[in-house]
């Protein structure tokens, strides 16, 4: 088959942006976040708000001016409202904000983030640098994306330390400890779309993007999958999408695949 | 951090007049006292109080629990300042784009200083309920995670209305807040301009409040625009004016990060670890006269450029 003609950083943006409803509000991250739901706003939302944790909501974002932090001017430009960081992140917990958006270091079988520490908390290998609002938005937000890479490092059976909350331990934990609403909705790497399951709360495979195989999936994944008898294929990135997103991040400053 | 009854003794005590409280950045450091918890507004590289912190520094001042929403550049400085073997925030790096900071590491993977790590919200909900003179907030965040059995001051609670699980975030009063601002009048009135963090629940749930601020505008001014007014006077104790007071980074519609000095700086420490920023301390902190003379360090052709992009903000 003929190599792609977009990089593997490309495709999780495309793939992100395209569960972006219309009429919708996302809290997106600075980085490749932003660029997916600025792609999904010209491709299908044009109503889809973004909200930053510094306190910034419906923002205009420069073409080819992404701040590189939401918690800085550029990223409040010609917005709808400017908002203290608790109010905003409080939107999530009487139910406005949809989709949260987020990354880490490490997710496990179960969605659960961890940007804290590598390694035992008490003695850790590397000390991160924390959670920001992610513990939040992971507890309050109604849909969480998660888009990452895909490697074996980073999908592990048990994060070193659960920093922001997906099912937990599976089955009811997420509920039973008290967060009623929400929880992770999929996964989306460069391989495919992971959703999970309904009563066991297990990361299960949806869909391989085009050209990747069963085989690459479970090499680069610490625990046991979820696999559907019948494997579907998601549609690979359109001319169109590609375009846009070019557009919007020229330089490729967040759309470039990290080295692994 | 004493009872609620001390609160009330500590604010029955304080002359809440409308009263000029103009003084130098070395008075209104003064105010700090070895082993206080002194709160920082802004977040990450905005409106950062970074000329206060610059003073404390230089003052030597020793044992203080620091917090911010997000720690930058600023909580590196203060730890090899040894200033503080505490801080409490919810992200401490200098940015997403320069990296995990080595100072934090270095400090915290030592066990030189302690991070107590919050999520962002809760950590707003402490200063709130600071604020609100009441001993918790109930949210709902906070539950499941490794982050809340790390934490000494957190409960859950069964909602007596609900039965929902809760976790209780126990009010924050700090000692001191040190705040920046566009403007502000010779008592205390501060109007912020742009992002507004946490800078108004930290002023009203602190025992003491030093802000500085890019100008000091008249009292008729202040008037003419009351509903712009974020902190009423009564809170503040110490006005300074110090212009470029967040340098080197940044303060919404007057200027944008210095950012190749920040780019310097992260070279610096990132390189060094802790010698580098050592150096840095000893060129930027100890060795300039004045804040005047710091900013002159930082270099014409660095502010210039920070100010014209900083001012593009209002550009159409």
């Amino acid at each position: 088959m003929t190599s792609p003609n977009y990089n593997t950083a490309e495709l999780v943006a495309v793939m992100s942006a395209r569960f972006l409803e219309d009429g919708k509000i996302v809290f997106g991250g600075a980085g490749m976040p932003l660029v997916s739901c600025i792609l999904a706003q010209k491709m299908h939302a044009p109503t889809l708000t973004i909200l930053f944790e510094g306190g910034v909501i419906g923002p205009h974002v420069e073409i080819g001016k992404m701040p590189p932090s939401t918690n800085e001017q550029r990223a409040a430009k010609q917005a709808n409202m400017l908002l203290s960081i608790t109010d905003i992140l409080l939107l999530q917990q009487r139910g406005f904000v949809d989709y949260g958006f987020l990354g880490g270091a490490q997710i496990d079988m179960y969605g659960n983030l961890n940007s804290s520490f590598i390694g035992d908390a008490d003695n850790p290998k590397v000390r991160l640098p924390g959670t920001g609002g992610a513990n939040d938005i992971a507890s309050l937000a109604s849909k969480i994306l998660v888009a990452m890479h895909h490697e074996k490092k980073r999908f592990v059976e048990k994060v070193d330390f659960i920093t922001a909350p997906g099912y937990l331990h599976g089955g009811t934990s997420r509920r039973d400890a008290g967060l009623r609403a929400g929880g992770p909705y999929k996964v989306i790497t460069h391989l495919g779309i992971f959703g999970f399951e309904e009563k066991s709360k297990r990361m299960c495979l949806e869909t391989l993007h085009p050209g990747a195989t069963i085989e690459e999936v479970k090499a680069r994944t610490g625990f046991e999958l979820v696999i559907p008898k019948k494997i579907e294929y998601t549609k690979a990135p359109t001319d169109e999408e590609l375009r846009i997103l070019r557009e919007l991040d020229p330089d490729k400053r967040y759309t470039t695949p990290k080295a692994e | 951090m004493g009872s609620y009854l001390e609160l009330r003794e500590f604010m029955d005590k304080k002359d809440r007049g409308l009263r000029r409280k103009v003084m130098s950045l070395k008075d209104a450091i003064g105010l700090i006292r070895d082993g206080d918890h002194v709160a920082s507004g802004g977040c990450h590289y905005s409106r950062t109080p970074m000329a206060s912190v610059w003073e404390m520094i230089r003052q030597g001042k020793k044992n203080i629990t620091y917090s911010r929403s997000i720690a930058s550049t600023e909580g590196d400085l203060l730890l090899v300042g040894d200033v503080t073997k505490h801080v409490m925030t919810s992200w401490f790096s200098p940015g997403v784009t320069w990296g995990v900071s080595r100072v934090m590491r270095h400090y915290t993977e030592k066990k030189l200083a302690r991070y107590e790590e919050w999520s962002h919200m809760t950590l707003g909900l402490r200063y709130r309920a600071g604020a609100m003179g009441t001993p918790f907030i109930p949210t709902r965040a906070m539950l499941g995670s490794d982050l809340f059995p790390r934490l000494p001051d957190i409960k859950q609670m069964d909602c007596p209305f609900t039965g929902d699980k809760l976790a209780l975030i126990p009010a924050l009063n700090p000692d001191v807040a040190i705040l920046h601002t566009q403007r502000c009048d010779e008592y205390g009135n501060v109007q912020s301009d742009g992002l507004p963090f946490m800078d108004k629940d930290i002023a009203m749930a602190a025992n003491k409040v030093i802000i500085t601020t890019e100008r000091i505008v008249s009292n008729d001014q202040i008037r003419r625009a009351p509903d712009r007014t974020d902190i009423p006077f009564f809170c503040v104790d110490a006005v300074v004016e110090v212009p470029y007071g967040s340098m080197p980074h940044e303060c919404y519609g007057q200027y944008q990060p210095a950012f190749k000095h920040m780019d310097y700086y992260v070279k610096l420490m990132m390189g060094k670890g802790p010698d580098g920023v050592k150096e840095y301390l000893d060129q930027y902190v100890y060795g300039p006269a004045s804040w005047n003379e710091y900013l002159e360090k930082i270099g014409l052709a660095n502010i210039l450029e920070a100010t014209n992009e900083g001012r593009g903000i209002y550009n159409d």
